[in-house]
């Protein structure tokens, strides 16, 4: 836990104060309340209907937040066997929002809102914004792309909603965005961590004088990053960066986001039940311990998913937080349970590489990981690029940092890798998720 | 102990480089060899030639781009293994090359390679240093003629 | 026509439509009443205004009827420039909630700011320009406008939202995906540029889909001029009504001016946006019916108040009554411009923009031609510049990155990528000197 000294700007305010604080006891009744009353929402949608009616469950059933465990699961694969529209618990004409996640295999997933949806998900984001700082004076940039994704105007409400001015860049050109940060002394960043670290690289090239940026906090979201990632960009760009979790299936982002503290990401668990799962038995993992986080939107109307397994790793963290919010805390995501890779049998984070990578001096935290398997072994290829200042023709030196950076994924992975050094921005650069894995194995 | 290569803008379309060789063959000038580097939508013509003033002039007059860079011209006996020993000296002193091409001298049993170098002076130190010939202009222009 | 409840389709009863019914005398006294608060509020915050009035001798008190707005000082473009970033506002930093972009005449863009009433306004020209194509609460919007610092994306988004509409924010490009969504989610209505509707139209066809079988009936049409003979086509190819709107960022954005459905004539919410037309020579406002500039003030923005905005924009009144009832006055459709401006994929573009692009690369001002095409009904620039000795490079990674720079900097000022081509010194044409900057082969 930091104290006080190490956090200069620490200040609890609160966008819903009640809520964020309720007493615990408080808390779990209503979660009852609403599940229950969630359970009688779904019950007319086809894919619940079948479930409820083969395990035999009913709203009766409910009475503590504990029997959640007795309902069924909801994935990815359903969502894209019921496309577009069969989770649909409203009318549509009750609907006046459609969203898309980015499908990056066959078709992408559409998520529905309400005009109660879209007020309610405002106020989320509102409240991880306030608890990060901002305070309806501020002028915001968002650098997320709009459109179909809901990053981008999942922020954009929850500013509104506060007060604050919106500049809605968007995602791209970044010369333009770092003029109009300048020009129109841009308070607070909001975009992906790598879209930011691309930021910083693109400002230190020159042209724009860091003393002339206004810019003093940042909200990020959207991919998974690091401990490391967060001191890199905090350096290079001189602000506070603080992380929010979200994903489009169970709103958007304002599933959570961390508080002055910055101990975890406060999980809005009125709204959302959060449970952190075994991927393999789905089982509870105690509290500390990394597991798939599973949940269950209590007070969506138009598209309400019960146990959405989210594929996505994390702990949960039930310590109070000096902050005063009572909600459980989640870490950051460590990786994906899909984009865990089993290597020579042993699993895989590409972040584990990253932070690997960010323990070396010289090295830019860009990196391609390619996996072959030419007979029956997998190997290996990082392609990492290296700093432009420290780009030496020096066939000795540049081995040493070779060498170096494989000690240290082997450290962090227990895996060998052959790690390729490539030269500064040779790789591609991603305003939105980052592509880092190419997986060429018939697996 | 430097070349002056000419080197001219050229669109990648049917007849440019034609004129550029009439223009020349117009003012009675020869051209001792040329390279062409080209993408899908320009060409960069790299000429050698002995009166390059006069060709740089009567280019001009014509509304071409002529730069005029100093290129390094290396004798290499036509022989297996005579270009890698001159490609070992620069790699051993970490000269870089940003572009090179190859013709064959009329005196003798012998190619010329001519080099762009990014730091020509030190390229050529370093191939005197290691006993190569660097060829000046005198001896190019005089070999030819 | 009978219509059995306001929110049958092109009922002109949509209660929000209330405003483009008003009396003209009631909505007189009310542009009146907003004109003078306008002034005021423009004389005592913005130091560009008042000190043009003040030279003028204009003062606040002199506006007693609508007319006298022939007394008050013209804002032109460049002014925009000129006080960047902030020297039009006439609020304080807190009160802006909203802040949009878009190209200026030269490397740096034009900025607008909106307060939270401001906000509301937009939205209410909005979804009367929704409601006045027959746009009702329970039509489907695939908003295929750009999101982000153009106001087209947003300004769309938020009047179809607040009209009850359920939108989705799809934005621009990927073709596919929109006749996907167009077919899977059965849009009713689609919000673009009219070109980009070409292309879709095209796409449908090649993925073997037929748009008038999908449930999609209408089109609201902006950020671009087009013609009668291309809403002839887009109508009788797709099988959907085509509406033209018309807005600029320096006004508010898309919700200056609809058609209704008569498709005769733009209504301007003139309750909020007071229209004169103006010869562009002489500056004197023309008699109604006489082509001329189209000039605009705002007669509610808070934020960033314009006073006689010279919109560039060749139209004229149209004085006939239209059928659909609406009091409020129609304008024809734009056609024409009186400066250089181009529209390129529904973007601003000003010939200058590209001049600092590449002097700012180069140093000195090359020769250089600007050329659009139409592939695919999707607009293509290609930007000529001639080599000069000064960048010229006997090698080829240098020429490539002088390219790449080019086009780079051309992306960075006016938003869309362009293709450069490295021309040979003269090979573009002089005329007395000066090159003609601009071919534009998109209609031919």
């Amino acid at each position: 836990m930091p104290d006080s000294s190490s956090t200069p700007a620490v200040e609890n305010r609160f966008f819903d104060r009640p809520a964020e604080t309720m007493a615990t006891a408080e808390l779990r009744q209503l979660q009852t309340a609403r599940l229950r009353t969630l359970v009688e929402r779904v019950a007319h949608v086809p894919f619940y209907r079948e479930k409820f009616a083969a395990d035999g469950i009913s709203a009766a059933m409910i009475k503590s937040p504990d029997d959640l465990r007795r309902l069924p699961f909801t994935t990815k694969a359903d969502l894209r066997e019921n496309y577009p529209l069969g989770f649909l618990a409203v009318s549509r004409d009750a609907v006046i929002r459609y969203h898309g996640s980015s499908g990056t295999t066959g078709k992408p997933t559409f998520v529905a809102y309400t005009r109660a949806d879209l007020d309610m998900w405002a106020g989320l984001c509102a409240r991880f914004l306030v608890a990060g700082g901002l305070r309806p004076n501020h002028v915001c940039q968002i650098a997320f792309g709009y459109g179909l994704f809901t990053g981008g105007f999942g922020l954009h409400y929850g500013i509104e909603k506060v007060g604050a001015a919106i500049i809605p860049a968007a995602g791209g050109q970044t010369q333009r965005q770092l003029m109009l940060m300048e020009d129109l002394q841009t308070e607070v960043l909001i975009c992906t961590p790598s879209y930011a670290l691309h930021l910083a690289e693109v400002l230190q090239e020159g042209g724009i004088d860091r003393s002339k940026l206004a810019l003093r906090y940042a909200h990020f979201g959207g991919e998974p990053w690091t401990d490391d990632m967060r001191q890199r960009i905090e350096n290079d760009l001189q602000i506070t960066c603080f992380n929010n979790y979200g994903l489009s299936e169970v709103i958007g982002p304002g599933v959570s986001g961390e508080c002055a503290w910055r101990n975890g990401m406060h999980i809005q668990e009125d709204h959302f039940m959060v449970e952190c799962l075994d991927p393999q038995t789905l089982e509870p993992v105690p509290d500390g311990e990394p597991g798939e986080l599973v949940f269950t939107a209590l007070t969506k109307q138009a598209f309400p998913l019960i146990r959405y397994r989210t594929r996505d790793i994390a702990c949960i963290d039930r310590t109070p937080c000096p902050c005063g919010r009572t909600t459980a805390r989640m870490s950051r995501v460590t990786g994906r349970t899909d984009d865990m890779l089993i290597i020579r049998g042993v699993n895989v984070f590409p972040s584990q590489v990253e932070e690997a990578l960010l323990r070396v001096e010289g090295t830019e935290p860009h990196y391609l990981i390619e996996i072959d398997r030419p007979g029956t072994l997998d190997q290996v290829t990082v392609k990492v690029e290296v700093r432009s200042s420290d780009l030496s023709d020096q066939m000795s030196s540049m081995q040493k940092l070779r060498q170096r950076i494989a000690r240290e994924i082997h450290a962090v992975t227990g895996i060998n890798m052959t790690v390729h050094l490539v030269e500064p921005k040779s790789l591609e650069r991603f305003t939105g998720k980052a592509k880092r894995v190419i997986d060429n194995r018939k697996l | 102990m430097t070349i002056p290569q000419l080197s001219l803008f050229l669109e990648n379309k049917p007849g440019h480089l034609n004129a550029i060789c009439r223009t020349l063959a117009e003012a009675q000038i020869n051209i001792v060899t040329l390279s062409m580097a080209d993408t899908d939508q320009f060409g960069i013509l790299r000429l050698i030639i002995s009166e390059w003033e006069k060709a740089q002039k009567v280019l001009v007059e014509k509304g071409f781009v002529v730069n005029v860079s100093n290129v390094v011209a290396t004798e290499v006996e036509d022989r297996p293994g005579g270009m890698a020993e001159i490609l070992d000296v620069l790699e051993s002193n970490s000269i870089n090359i940003e572009y090179m091409y190859a013709f064959t001298f009329r005196r003798g049993n012998s190619a010329v390679l001519v080099f762009r170098f990014d730091d020509t002076d030190k390229a050529v130190a370093a191939l005197q240093a290691a006993g190569k010939n660097v060829i000046g202009q005198v001896e190019l222009f005089e070999g030819i003629d | 026509m009978q219509y059995e409840h306001w929110n049958d389709a092109n009922s002109p009863l949509h209660p929000a439509s209330a405003p483009d019914f008003l009396p003209d005398a009631q909505r007189r006294a009310l542009q009146l009443h907003r004109l003078q608060r306008v002034v005021k509020r423009a004389y005592d915050n913005v130091e560009l205004f008042r000190s043009r009035m003040d030279q003028k001798g204009v003062k606040t008190a002199d506006i007693r009827e609508l007319k006298d707005s022939a007394m008050l000082p013209f804002t032109v473009k460049t002014d925009l420039r000129d006080t960047y970033p902030f020297g039009l506002f006439a609020s304080k930093l807190p009160d802006v909630v909203r802040l949009h972009a878009s190209s200026g005449t030269t490397g740096k863009p034009i900025v607008v700011a909106y307060t939270r009433g401001d906000m509301e306004v937009w939205t209410s020209v909005m979804i009367r320009t929704f409601a006045a194509c027959g746009v009702r609460s329970g039509d489907i919007v695939q908003n295929a406008y750009g999101y982000g610092l153009f106001t087209g994306g947003l300004g769309a988004h938020y009047g179809a939202e607040a009209l009850g509409a359920t939108v989705i924010p799809i934005s621009g490009g990927n073709s596919e995906r929109q006749i996907m969504v167009m077919k899977d989610f059965g849009s009713t209505v689609i919000c673009a540029t009219p070109s980009y509707f070409l292309h879709l139209i095209e796409q449908a066809a090649a993925m073997g889909i037929s748009m008038q079988e999908l449930p999609i009936r209408a089109g609201i049409f902006g950020a671009e001029p087009w013609t009668e003979e291309m809403r002839s086509r887009i109508q009788a190819e797709s099988g959907i009504q085509a509406y033209d709107i018309y807005g600029l960022s320096e006004i508010i954005g898309p919700g200056v001016a609809s058609e209704c459905s008569a498709q005769c004539g733009l209504h301007i919410f003139e309750d909020h946006f007071y229209p004169e037309i103006i010869d562009p020579d002489t500056l004197e406002v023309l008699p109604d019916g006489a082509t001329g500039e189209l000039v605009l003030t705002t007669l509610s923005k808070e934020a960033m108040p314009m006073i006689r905005y010279r919109t560039r924009d060749i139209t004229r009144f149209i004085t006939e009554p239209c059928s659909c009832g609406r009091t409020i006055r129609r304008i024809q459709r734009v056609a024409a411009r009186s400066d250089d401006m181009l529209i390129i994929r529904g973007v601003n573009v000003f010939p200058s923009q590209i001049e600092e692009a590449l002097l700012r690369v180069e140093g000195t001002l090359p020769h250089y031609q600007i050329i659009l095409t139409r592939e695919h009904d999707l607009d293509q620039v290609e930007v000529q510049v001639e080599v000069t000795s000064e960048v010229f490079s006997d090698r080829v990674k240098a020429m490539e990155d002088l390219r790449k720079q080019l086009g780079n900097a051309i992306a960075t000022i006016i938003g869309i990528r362009a293709k450069v081509t490295l021309v040979e010194p003269l090979t573009i044409q002089r005329s007395q000197g000066k090159a003609k900057r601009v071919i534009d082969n998109r209609n031919k």
